[in-house]
């Protein structure tokens, strides 16, 4: 009998966040069963193979949109019922890592390159609460934040 | 072509008009994604919020791309073999919530992958130059290291 894959739900916001999502998760998929959330429609179109679910974004400016967000999580919590949460940020990954954490979810934040001299703001909040929390600079890594790699990798055919 | 981009976060207006007023020394087209600018362009065609098949398609047929510094666009020039300009948002100007910017292109400069201009001279001596190679090259995925641990901590 063939085992059921794990399944991952992986969250980013649009723009650099999604991009760098798609980088870890994508060569994730051969092992694992992919649902992606992110906060433009537009992101399910490079992912059209898997399900996708769009967030309403907020940021700290207007908190008042996270409660949408709030039972769009919930649900697709119920309805995919993934094994792992993986998230590259930012606000809407930290809510999604939030919650996740009530219904004893695996959650990951990996910290976004772009943080290159300390912890992103949420990723500082993510540190507390995600099960896992990495950072992409090996100097940043401390008591429970992780390097284990970054998003960059290598070209193709270069070894390292 | 040179493709501008300053993402969808916040208008960049400082940036856009620098380009705007080289624009006329280049001699070729230059077209920027803006985000709700309040400075009117006069010398080059601007393009609103473009889905990611759109955004690649005007990536892909630039020359060069010259942009604020967000990773998504690093990234993206990295992987389409693109030299890439980064003019950093500065926070206070109001570009942007927090001065990251300014150390995310620094870093990126000193790992030899991309361009950085922090003024007007800088930035219009680097547009001027026609022979900009791309300085850093990766492939589509994250290091293995990292994809590795992933899989070993989901089980």
């Amino acid at each position: 009998m063939k085992l059921k894959k794990k399944r991952i739900l992986a969250v980013a916001s649009i723009g650099g966040h999604w991009i760098q999502l798609l980088r870890v998760v994508k060569p994730l998929e051969a092992e694992y069963d992919v649902v992606y959330m992110s906060t433009h429609k537009k992101c399910s179109a490079m992912v059209s193979e898997n399900r996708f679910y769009r967030l309403v974004d907020f940021n700290r400016r207007n908190a008042w949109k996270m409660l949408a967000s709030l039972f769009m999580v919930l649900w697709v919590l119920l309805k995919e019922r993934p094994n792992t949460i993986i998230t590259t940020g930012a606000a809407p990954g930290l809510l999604v890592v939030f919650i996740a954490r009530i219904f004893f979810r695996k959650t990951i934040w990996l910290d976004s390159i772009a943080n290159v001299k300390k912890l992103s703001a949420c990723g500082c909040v993510a540190k507390r609460i995600a099960g896992l929390t990495y950072t992409q600079w090996p100097d940043l890594a401390e008591n429970g934040v992780f390097y284990a790699g970054n998003i960059f990798g290598v070209k193709e055919g270069e070894k390292k | 072509m040179i493709f501008c981009t300053v993402g969808s976060q916040a208008p960049f207006d400082r940036f856009l008009k620098i380009i705007d007023e080289i624009a006329p020394e280049l001699c070729e087209d230059v077209i920027a994604q803006t985000y709700k600018n309040r400075y009117q362009v006069k010398n080059i065609k601007v393009v609103d919020f473009l889905p990611p098949d759109e955004f690649q398609d005007l990536f892909s047929s630039a020359r060069l791309i010259v942009s604020h510094a967000g990773m998504g666009t690093i990234i993206s020039a990295m992987t389409l073999n693109k030299p890439i300009i980064i003019f950093p948002r500065i926070a206070k100007f109001g570009e942007h919530r927090n001065e990251h910017q300014l150390a995310t292109a620094e870093k990126m400069k000193e790992l030899g992958y991309v361009y950085v201009a922090n003024n007007a001279e800088e930035l219009r001596e680097l547009l001027l130059n026609p022979d900009l190679k791309p300085k850093h090259v990766v492939g589509n995925f994250a290091s293995q290291s990292l994809i590795d641990e992933m899989i070993r901590v989901i089980g």
